[in-house]
């Protein structure tokens, strides 16, 4: 898909396809990552939520079928492979997490799959589904959703609400604040503690959110790089290795989600004083 | 990298998924694992269970043939015992009935002896009478020598 400069190829496969509201109040497809821009906060980034919802579907209905079917005796290949990730995601919750709370290991198993999967459309060819969907009319299409940043942003931020909600129910809004305010110095400090515990809470979530979304973007630009700058007969030389290694990214990013969500869960579960 | 309602969306499907997990995932293929873990414990206690058990009708079946070896060397040690018993008793009533046989026998001896000699002494009494008569030559009256001649046969 040499339409032009590979600036331009390059530039087009990271617009993601938003819908939203124009500055002259009309509502519409934004053309060009200009207009997509000027749409500010009221726009929706339709490929994005198509493919997670899809994938987010996809983890449903896989691991509900399983779970309907699951036999004590006779599992089937598909139940092993869901055993398989339900007990690592169990074997990590109960390493990490000291609290009791029964959300815990469903949040974890939904992360890490939900993840897997969306990073999983990194390794389809970058052009085959843009390519399809220019066909049809879609002028962007860009089909890994953590590659971009609200998706994650709006994983880490339910994942901030829910320390926030757990820190608050487990030691109240006093023992709350307490540990935001008299951590790590003491009471003589009060205020240079708040700054400290606020930017080390405020830093978990954007944390979270920019590594998968900066380990994913990347990785995704690798293989637009490629597919933009070497000629056709030679890219797998290049992006095969690439997406070999890829795997394993993928892989750990969705891991390093859903372990670091245990872990910052586990620290609302238990207060400083217990250390 | 513009933030909008995307976020949002995002949010709300996560919280979705993460409900329907809770709801419908979780539960039953944690109930299947769990279940198995438990069945797989209960079968090894079966089988530890099992080897106990084999092991205690082993030793109670080598108490059984202890004791039946036990019991049939007594069988043994009583019917010799036994035998002897018949063998000593046969050889009493073998001694006691020759004994009777041999009394017996030489009662009758001694009854024929006795019998022999009294013919005889009779035989011999008559003899020495009719030598004496043929002696004397003359009739001896056996009535009234009758007492000296019994006499006479009495201590031949």
């Amino acid at each position: 898909m040499a339409a032009g400069s590979p600036a331009e190829y390059i530039s087009h496969h990271i617009q993601n396809l938003t819908w939203g509201k124009h500055p002259d109040g009309t509502w519409g497809f934004a053309h060009g990552p200009q207009e997509a821009a000027e749409m500010g906060f009221m726009a929706i980034n339709v490929d994005t939520m198509f493919w997670s919802l899809l994938t987010g579907v996809v983890f449903c209905w896989l691991f509900r079928k399983v779970a309907v079917s699951a036999s004590v005796e006779k599992p089937s290949r598909w139940q092993h492979c869901v055993e398989l990730v339900f007990e690592m995601v169990v074997g990590s919750v109960r390493d990490a997490f000291h609290g009791h709370n029964k959300i815990i290991g469903p949040l974890a198993l939904t992360i890490f799959v939900w993840i897997f999967l969306m990073n999983l459309m990194d390794l389809v060819p970058v052009d085959f589904v843009p390519y399809v969907s220019h066909l049809v009319g879609i002028e962007y299409m860009k089909m890994v959703p953590t590659t971009d940043v609200n998706a994650t942003f709006g994983m880490s931020l339910s994942v901030f609400a829910l320390m926030i909600y757990y820190g608050i129910k487990v030691k109240g809004p006093g023992g709350f604040l307490g540990e935001l305010a008299f951590h790590p110095f003491g009471k003589a400090l009060l205020p240079v503690n708040l700054v400290l515990e606020t930017v080390s809470l405020i830093a978990k979530p954007l944390s979270l959110s920019l590594r998968l979304f900066g380990n994913m973007f990347a990785g995704e630009l690798v293989f637009v790089l490629i597919a933009a700058l070497v000629p056709f007969w030679l890219q797998w030389a290049l992006s095969v290795p690439w997406a070999i290694f890829h795997i394993l990214v993928i892989t750990l990013q969705a891991y390093i989600f859903m372990m670091l969500t245990i872990v910052y869960l586990s620290q609302s579960h238990e207060s400083h004083d217990s250390h | 990298m513009n933030m909008n309602l995307t976020l949002i969306g995002q949010a709300i499907s996560f919280a979705i998924f993460v409900w329907f997990c809770l709801k419908y995932v979780w539960p039953p293929v944690l109930k299947a694992l769990e279940e198995r873990e438990s069945r797989i414990a209960d079968g090894l206690a079966a089988a530890e269970r099992g080897k106990h058990e084999l092991e205690l009708a082993e030793q109670r079946a080598g108490d059984v043939i202890r004791d039946g070896k036990d019991k049939a060397q007594d069988f043994i040690t009583q019917a010799q015992k036994r035998a002897d018993e018949i063998v000593e008793a046969a050889k009493a009533t073998a001694r006691e009935e020759a004994e009777r046989i041999k009394a017996a026998a030489s009662a009758e001896i001694e009854q024929n002896r006795n019998q022999a000699r009294d013919e005889l002494r009779a035989q011999v009494a008559r003899l020495a009478v009719s030598g004496a008569e043929q002696i004397l030559m003359r009739e001896v009256d056996e009535k009234a020598h009758r007492e000296v001649l019994d006499k006479l046969a009495a201590n031949l």
